[in-house]
């Protein structure tokens, strides 16, 4: 499954270094979570009783499509939660290896 | 103002147009609201603003409603200092004049209230088809959410489907940031439309934009099918492929990357119904709405609603309707309000109410393609419930109301606490009981918390320890605001 997230002109705002699953992967200042983490794959991660793979639904904080993990403890939506240098995220909080 | 007057605490849930101009109206009175709201900044999701990193003119994210746009920021802006606000703030539970918050790092708090103003806001109103729990399938305000506050494309070759003027808007707003909408596929009959025009008259620079944008798209060659029917969205390894059913009833299938949906609004009403209110059936919007009077006030004495969570008339009926709670919150307590202004809101939003029975007209909710989808239908996205098994637990267990299938199937009991599923699963429910509408399978019942919260035992002790004294508390924080 192709990445389908593109960013406008607009949204090449500064890098920010996070880490998602253990790996670095460049983000960009103002960037959300969700929006983090599909500019490097398709999905979020995967849903925990059918394990397909999701990539956040509503993106406003109501269908709870995008829940991650930020080092290692803290839960979060995605779609409402902006990186910040150094974050990890944990988007294996279901089975599986996310996509 | 007698001082007493002053010294109710009011408290406004929701920071888009109708919580701002509530907190204005009470602010311009003497009076220093309380303001909660999930996100960052001010704005609701329609006048959304993007993360400091991604500001753009207003112009450049606000298309035709950046005036509007900039003034609700503005009046925001004016605010600070006059209210106590809250932002990224989670009011999850609300009972006996005190609303439960969470926040993401100051953890729990309590809010009590003399007076609570619910301007919570709609989402995306979907039906489900099968596929539609893949990665890759969105609402269509998450589409719109994504360009504006992240100046981002889900997808460059997207798929819009379902109907309403949020499908054009989006597919117009795509297109000219360089997508290339593969097609608009509404499922509303093209003559649906002509039909809605004495209504929609009622607000004519209004339906001037929505034809601007239909005939912007038409000049791009943008494919726009009006009655078209959706039947599934597949993917094919590289791409999402939506199957659907044209006029004629010929099948058809449109390739994209992404595939974008849904029907008009649901009104956010959860923490309405954890306060008590009574609601009344719409047979218009086919949900349940809390019952109000023309300024908001409900049937709790204590509880007033506004904006498109009290009824989904669009911001501009939002900005009017959070004043008037605003000031019906002010006669209430004995400090004015001003009855001529509230009667010209009145009337103003009849007009408003007359171009939404216009758009319920040109973009019904096609109520049968939820009713009649197949039984592998994926309903409730949480629990994984199919529309075969909801029909069974009907047809079997003669159950009749939805809150005896949600218990049966776990239709509607998950994460999202049925903001994603139940009004298809409600349609699924009276089709198969043989309802006419769902009026006459109930309405479900709103469950704390409202939406997850993170389980912290050391927070939670804190909290119930400062219960009963009616302080407000935050673990770690501030944000529950001044204990008294």
């Amino acid at each position: 499954m192709p990445k389908t997230l593109h960013r406008l002109p607009a949204a090449l705002s500064p890098e920010v270094a996070v880490w998602i699953d253990g790996h670095p992967a460049p983000a960009r200042a103002g960037d959300t979570v969700l929006t983090a983490v599909l500019e490097h794959r398709a999905a979020l991660q995967r849903d925990e009783l059918s394990a397909r793979p999701r990539a956040g639904f509503c993106l406003m904080g109501a269908c709870q499509d995008c829940w991650v993990r930020l080092h290692g403890v803290q839960r979060v939506r995605a779609c409402s939660t902006l990186v910040a240098p150094g974050m990890r995220i944990d988007t294996s909080l279901a089975q599986g290896t996310p996509a | 103002m007698n001082p007493q007057a002053k010294e109710t605490r009011v408290v406004i849930v929701g920071a888009g147009p109708a919580g701002v101009r509530a907190a204005q109206a009470l602010v311009q009175a003497g009076l220093r609201p309380v303001v909660i709201d999930e996100g960052n900044a001010a704005g609701g999701q329609i006048y959304r603003q993007p993360p400091e990193a991604r500001r753009r003119p207003a112009r450049a994210l606000y298309g035709f409603e950046w005036k509007k746009a900039q003034a609700v920021h503005q009046a925001w802006q004016a605010l600070q200092g006059s209210v106590q606000a809250h932002t990224r703030t989670l009011a999850w539970n609300c009972y006996r004049g005190v609303l439960d918050l969470h926040h993401p790092e100051q953890g729990y708090g309590r809010q009590p209230y003399d007076r609570l103003i619910l301007a919570t806001g709609a989402m995306d109103r979907v039906i489900p088809l099968p596929g539609w729990d893949q990665a890759g399938v969105y609402t269509l305000g998450a589409a719109q959410i994504s360009l504006k506050a992240q100046a981002c494309l889900l997808g460059t070759r997207p798929v819009f489907l379902g109907t309403g003027p949020l499908l054009y808007l989006v597919a117009y707003q795509y297109a000219k940031a360089g997508a290339r909408v593969a097609a608009v596929l509404d499922a509303a009959p093209r003559q649906a439309k002509l039909a809605a025009l004495p209504d929609m008259a009622a607000r004519p620079a209004m339906a001037a934009k929505g034809a601007y944008y239909l005939a912007w798209l038409a000049a791009h060659r943008v494919p726009v099918i009006h009655g078209a029917r959706p039947l599934a969205i597949e993917d094919d390894g590289a791409s999402k492929v939506v199957h659907w059913r044209d006029g004629g009833g010929a099948r058809r299938a449109t390739g994209g990357d992404v595939a974008c949906l849904g029907y008009g609004l649901r009104a956010e009403t959860q923490l309405a119904d954890l306060a008590g209110c009574e609601f009344d059936y719409s047979p218009r919007e086919r949900q349940w709405l809390v019952r109000r009077d023309a300024a908001g006030r409900t049937s709790r004495p204590e509880v007033y609603v506004a904006g498109d969570g009290a009824e989904p008339l669009g911001a501009d009926a939002a900005e009017l309707a959070g004043e008037a709670a605003a000031r019906a919150v002010l006669q209430d307590i004995g400090v004015g309000g001003q009855q001529p202004r509230l009667d010209a809101i009145e009337a103003a939003t009849a007009r408003m109410r007359r171009f939404r029975r216009g758009l319920e007209t040109a973009f019904a909710w096609p109520a049968e393609l939820a009713a009649q989808c197949a039984d592998d239908t994926l309903v409730c996205r949480c629990e994984r419930v199919t529309a075969g098994e909801i029909r069974q637990a009907v047809r079997e267990f003669g159950l009749r109301d939805v809150n005896q299938v949600k218990s049966w199937t776990r239709c509607g009991m998950g994460r999202c606490q049925s903001r994603v599923c139940g009004l298809a699963a409600a349609e699924v429910v009276a089709a198969a009981a043989g309802e006419p509408s769902t009026e006459g399978v109930g309405r479900l019942r709103a469950q704390p918390p409202v939406k997850p919260v993170p389980f912290d035992a050391e927070a939670w002790s804190r909290m119930a320890a400062s219960n009963g004294e009616g302080a407000a508390r935050q673990a770690g924080g501030t944000a529950g605001g001044e204990g008294r």
